[in-house]
């Protein structure tokens, strides 16, 4: 596969790690911040050296979900909602591998939210970004598990009537041992997080707040990409300036939110498992 | 070989561990469990895994994940949880990853009769899934044939790289039977891929099958899609490879139908022939063994083996002198259709069809003889 980058400076060498030669121009809308997040996963992964030929990144269906199909690496776009159950036969089959899982909003909390408790339940060791830009974008603008109460969306022209998930929250009620939040504003904060969820043994989460401005912001009558960041920066705050970092409703608490590896990936007990039942019969 | 007592569930159990499966997702549902159960102790026993997802549709995903990572990948299931497993089995056939479906059929629509006997998802195997697609399909009638076709599902999944269904039924699975079981089944061993990573296509191989895909892990940066894809395996809406993907997916089957087709007969130069598949064969042959020893007439006797691909030209080449045809089913009638337009439109075909979850008994079928 030949590669070229996007100017005559061949400095920006990350770039390799996309898929550049005929996948870009990418579908994303201008504004996005879905390609903030593709990128910052790619400087991420550069940055720790990451082997592109022992790395699988999952997806479901969505905006979010078309990330890995311009990632140079093992990438698996699968059905709606189901990355995680794909996912999970991924690392079970070669545990060896690091697996990433790219997800937006509606397909990892709607249509996927059983098999995100249950994986995070089980502690298996993925790594999770849920983009959450609180909207299905690729269908037009309807309300997703995250929408906040009373918002305009498609499929809610009079205010949504129903109250809007906490990924973060929900993460670690199911068990995942690494819970994180970071937006698309915050991109030196973001590749931060991202490196911190690379690293942790263990079902980790990171929840990256992004702008739709197309349709979520629009709805909300907020302003295009950049009257959107702005909004972003104005309605984060730090974890360390909270006194309870779970009992925002109204701002983004980005930072580090759950840290605790307690129990062995499910990978390492279910080898437990092989070696008992090889011992024995039964 | 020792022989042992064996149920038709822990048969399609041991035949996916003998042709090397290593990888099984499910979730627990009757009549099926017995080969989660069995394969939960086994698979730990050979470094395979055995997992119990959250749903059937975790199930199916699961396992595509796992074959897409390059292990032999099964699950089993019945009724409500095979209606679940659709789209996967979809995703299965579209990004060409091979697989292995247990469905041991019981009585429905929605929960209908969890411990009684059916056939009737011989028409949800084959067209379950939505948009066109092929389908292959086996129907095991004992328990030595559970383990046989179960060997096969997996070498003809692997061939095809495709799921392959395993169409079995309450009796079936839960039938004891004495059998001396194979250890080492002939299986497909495929070569490498023909190309190193730098020229490697996805879906370049038209017509070969003698060697396998390349898997997650490989070095090969492989992409796959439920989405129509292009030789490289990139998503594409041009109508021109939008036809050649589908027509690719069809001509997997098409090409290999003369082998694939799998059925057993006798007394075929007979007036009346019974047409069957699974349990219901059984009573079909000791209805044939009866009415022959009471009338001294020959009945012919068709079995299929495997109910999808259905073996049409062959079926219209065996069935050309018979002038009656008959096709017990347990179920409201689903392969009599496809039977029908094997024979002339003078040929009567009969359905003999029984649904209230009893088996189907050789009575029953004498009646129609």
């Amino acid at each position: 596969m030949t590669h070229y980058s996007l100017g005559d400076e061949p400095s920006d060498r990350f770039l390799d790690r996309f898929r550049l030669d005929e996948r870009f121009p990418h579908i994303l809308c201008p504004g996005c911040g879905i390609g903030t997040a593709m990128a910052t996963l790619v400087r991420t992964l550069q940055e720790l050296g990451r082997d592109p030929t022992k790395l699988c990144v999952v997806s479901g269906i969505g905006c979010s979900s078309r990330v890995p199909g311009y990632l140079d690496c093992d990438t698996f776009h699968t059905l709606h909602g189901r990355s995680l159950a794909a996912a999970t036969g991924v690392k079970l089959a070669r545990p060896d591998l690091e697996v990433i899982v790219f997800g937006g909003d509606g397909d990892t909390l709607a249509i996927g939210g059983n098999h995100f408790i249950h994986a995070a339940r089980r502690n298996l060791d993925l790594n999770v970004f849920v983009i959450n830009n609180r909207t299905y974008g690729m269908t037009g603008g309807q309300y997703s598990p995250t929408t906040p109460t009373h918002d305009i969306a498609a499929t809610a022209p009079w205010g949504n009537c129903e109250r809007d998930f906490d990924i973060c929250f929900m993460a670690r009620a199911a068990g995942a041992m690494f819970v994180a939040r970071s937006t698309t504003y915050h991109v030196a904060h973001l590749k931060k997080m991202m490196k911190l969820t690379l690293t942790k043994t263990g079902f980790s989460v990171l929840e990256i707040v992004s702008q739709c401005p197309t349709l979520y912001g629009r709805h909300q009558r907020i302003g295009d990409g950049v009257a959107m960041l702005k909004w972003m920066k104005e309605k984060s705050v730090d974890v360390g300036k909270v006194k309870d970092p779970w009992g925002e409703s109204e701002r983004f608490v980005i930072g580090v939110l759950h840290d605790r590896e307690e129990v062995l990936p499910y990978t390492k007990l279910y080898q437990q498992v092989r070696e008992k039942a090889a011992g024995e019969q039964r | 070989m020792t022989p042992q007592l064996l149920s038709g569930n822990e048969a399609c159990a041991i035949g996916g561990l003998r042709a090397g499966v290593r990888f099984f997702a499910g979730y627990p549902i009757t009549p099926s469990t017995e080969i989660a159960e069995y394969l939960a102790r086994e698979l730990p026993r050979v470094g395979g895994t055995y997992i119990q997802m959250e749903d059937e549709i975790g199930s199916i995903c699961c396992i595509s994940g796992a074959t897409a990572a390059g292990l032999k990948a099964m699950t089993a299931t019945s009724g409500p949880g095979f209606s679940l497993m659709q789209e996967g089995i979809g995703y299965s056939v579209m990004a060409e990853l091979p697989c292995v479906i247990v469905n041991v059929m019981r009585g429905g629509p929605a929960t209908g009769s969890p411990t009684r006997s059916a056939q009737a998802d011989v028409m949800q195997a084959r067209h379950g899934t939505h948009g066109d697609h092929p389908m292959v399909v086996v129907c095991p009638w004992s328990v030595r044939e559970c383990f046989d076709l179960m060997v096969m599902a997996v070498n003809t999944s692997e061939r095809l790289r495709m799921p392959v269904v395993v169409l079995t039924d309450e009796i079936v699975g839960h039938m004891r039977e004495r059998v001396e079981l194979p250890k080492t089944p002939e299986t497909w061993r495929p070569a490498n891929p023909k190309r190193p990573p730098e020229t490697y296509e996805h879906y370049g191989d038209e017509t070969n099958y003698d060697s396998r895909i390349a898997s997650f892990g490989e070095g090969y940066r492989i992409h796959l899609t439920g989405l129509v894809h292009r030789h490289d395996g990139f998503p594409s809406d041009d109508p021109e490879v939008i036809k050649w993907n589908l027509d690719r997916l069809h001509r997997k089957v098409r090409d290999n139908e003369s082998w694939l087709w799998d059925l057993t007969f006798e007394d075929l130069g007979a007036d009346t022939v019974i047409v069957c598949y699974g349990s219901t064969a059984r009573s079909a042959l000791a209805a044939k063994r009866q009415f022959e020893r009471k009338t001294g007439r020959t009945v012919g006797f068709l079995r299929l083996r495997m109910v999808w691909p259905f073996p049409l030209r062959r079926l219209v080449s065996l069935l050309r002198s018979t002038r009656r045809v008959i096709v017990p089913e347990m179920n409201m009638g689903q392969l009599n259709r496809s039977v029908e337009r094997a024979v002339s439109p003078d040929v009567p075909v009969i359905p003999v069809l029984r649904y209230d979850g009893e088996m189907l008994t050789p009575e029953e079928i004498i009646d129609a003889l």
